[in-house]
């Protein structure tokens, strides 16, 4: 599954960073690292777990709720704990899942810093990162989507999530007309990050 | 402990204070009236947290506002709404 | 407060409390993180997990007392990089002499490999 198609630009191996700011960071950590508060085994470690998240999490929770009545009423209830049953872990967080429905559509955004459930849905997105997402998302919801080529229609509710404290928020995405006789990897691989971000609306029948 | 003290469907305002120091409250909705959409946990005090002080838990509320009551000229559907994450000490009884 | 009549917008209260502000077009453009930027990430939580920081509330904080200027000159992970440096400084977890000495050390390294 993959939500960038083979036109997207790869910045090049990145050159060393020789910012000022970029340049503390660095020396902070190898004075951590002398220090003995980490080691550069246990940084590697964390940034191949880190590596290892993303959005196919969040959309293997996606085709289970599709699947599973009942599962998907425990997503909703409570997040937190039904992501338990597939092994995802976001606790103290309190993880929420948002559902589209023909009547409503989810967005989410911090916009105060940029939260974000990195376990379900890997790194996120630069634009969503970005001061001009996060300051007009909440204001111009409909505007910023249809940036994303959304178009919501006028008697659907849009919903934004201001993800301001202790809640990691991802859209349940509305299930696309497609067979009843997918699998449930099948219909994981449909769903994009930006549809678990609220950036995306309509998933596509396949791949 | 004590239970939470809104309960959902509850109308209440967010207070407009603006402290000197780390707070999770968004100015665009402070001293706005909503809704509340859930009752959340208990978790630690951003502004404590911040200070280094020690850990004070506090009730958390989803309060859900309409965007029409959130900006002026509001250019989407009027049912259009908006949910943020605010802590008790941040919430008043709406008057 | 009559409802026609919204309330006057709070002022921010920091570089970061930017909801609602007027802003441009959202650059949809993917950029893949560097590896010193995972490196910052990492940090964070492994100061985290070693008891140096106790929350990201303190990383948060740091961010917001940016001046508007740096703010918005410095990325994300730039951002990041200060705020740790602040935090940790002001714990005295490092000293601003070793730090300033690991930069330049590390200016070195980078010029002889030019």
């Amino acid at each position: 599954m993959s939500e960038h198609d083979h036109s997207r630009t790869f910045q090049a191996d990145h050159p060393e960073p020789t910012s000022e700011a970029a340049l503390t960071g660095l020396a902070l950590r190898e004075l951590l690292i002398e220090q003995g508060v980490y080691t550069a085994d246990e940084e590697q470690a964390m940034i191949a777990a880190m590596q290892g998240a993303s959005p196919e999490n969040g959309a293997r929770i996606v085709a289970r709720a599709w699947e599973d009545d009942s599962f998907k009423e425990r997503l909703l209830a409570n997040g937190a704990e039904a992501i338990k049953e597939l092994g995802f872990d976001l606790s103290p967080l309190e993880f929420t899942v948002l559902e589209n429905t023909e009547r409503v559509h989810n967005v989410i955004v911090c916009t105060l810093c940029s939260c974000y459930p990195r376990t379900l849905l890997g790194m996120s997105p630069a634009w969503y990162k970005s001061a001009n997402y996060r300051a007009r998302v909440v204001r111009e919801p409909r505007a910023v989507l249809a940036e994303f080529g959304v178009t919501v229609l006028p008697d659907v509710e849009v919903r934004v999530h201001d993800s301001t404290a202790e809640l990691r928020y991802m859209v349940l995405p509305q299930r696309p007309a497609v067979s009843d006789r997918l699998s449930e990897p099948e219909l994981a691989a449909l769903v994009t990050r930006d549809s678990l971000i609220g950036t995306q609306r309509e998933l596509a029948s396949a791949i | 402990m004590t239970g939470p003290r809104y309960r959902p469907g509850q109308r209440v305002r967010i207070a407009a204070r603006t402290p000197a120091v780390h707070h999770r409250v968004p100015a665009y909705v402070k001293g706005k009236v909503g809704t509340i959409e859930r009752v959340c946990g208990k978790h630690g005090e951003p502004e404590r947290h911040a200070a280094g002080k020690s850990l004070v838990l506090r009730r958390l509320y989803r309060v859900r506002i309409a965007q029409q009551e959130l900006w002026d000229g509001y250019q989407g559907a009027p049912q259009d709404k908006l949910d943020v994450e605010i802590f008790e000490h941040w919430l008043e009884d709406e008057v | 407060m009559s409802p026609d009549a919204p309330d006057k917008a709070a002022l921010p209260s920091g570089p970061h409390d930017i909801g609602g502000l007027p802003a441009g077009p959202v650059d949809r453009a993917e950029h893949d993180t560097a590896h010193w930027e995972w490196q910052i990430d990492a940090m964070l939580r492994l100061a985290m997990q070693k008891g140096a920081l106790t929350d990201f509330a303190e990383l948060r904080d740091g961010i917001e007392r940016l001046t508007p200027k740096d703010y918005e000159k410095l990325s994300y992970y730039e951002r990041w990089a200060r705020s740790l440096a602040s935090a940790l400084l002001k714990k005295g977890v490092v000293s601003s002499s070793a730090l300033q000495d690991k930069i330049d050390e590390i200016r070195e390294r980078q010029a002889s490999r030019r």
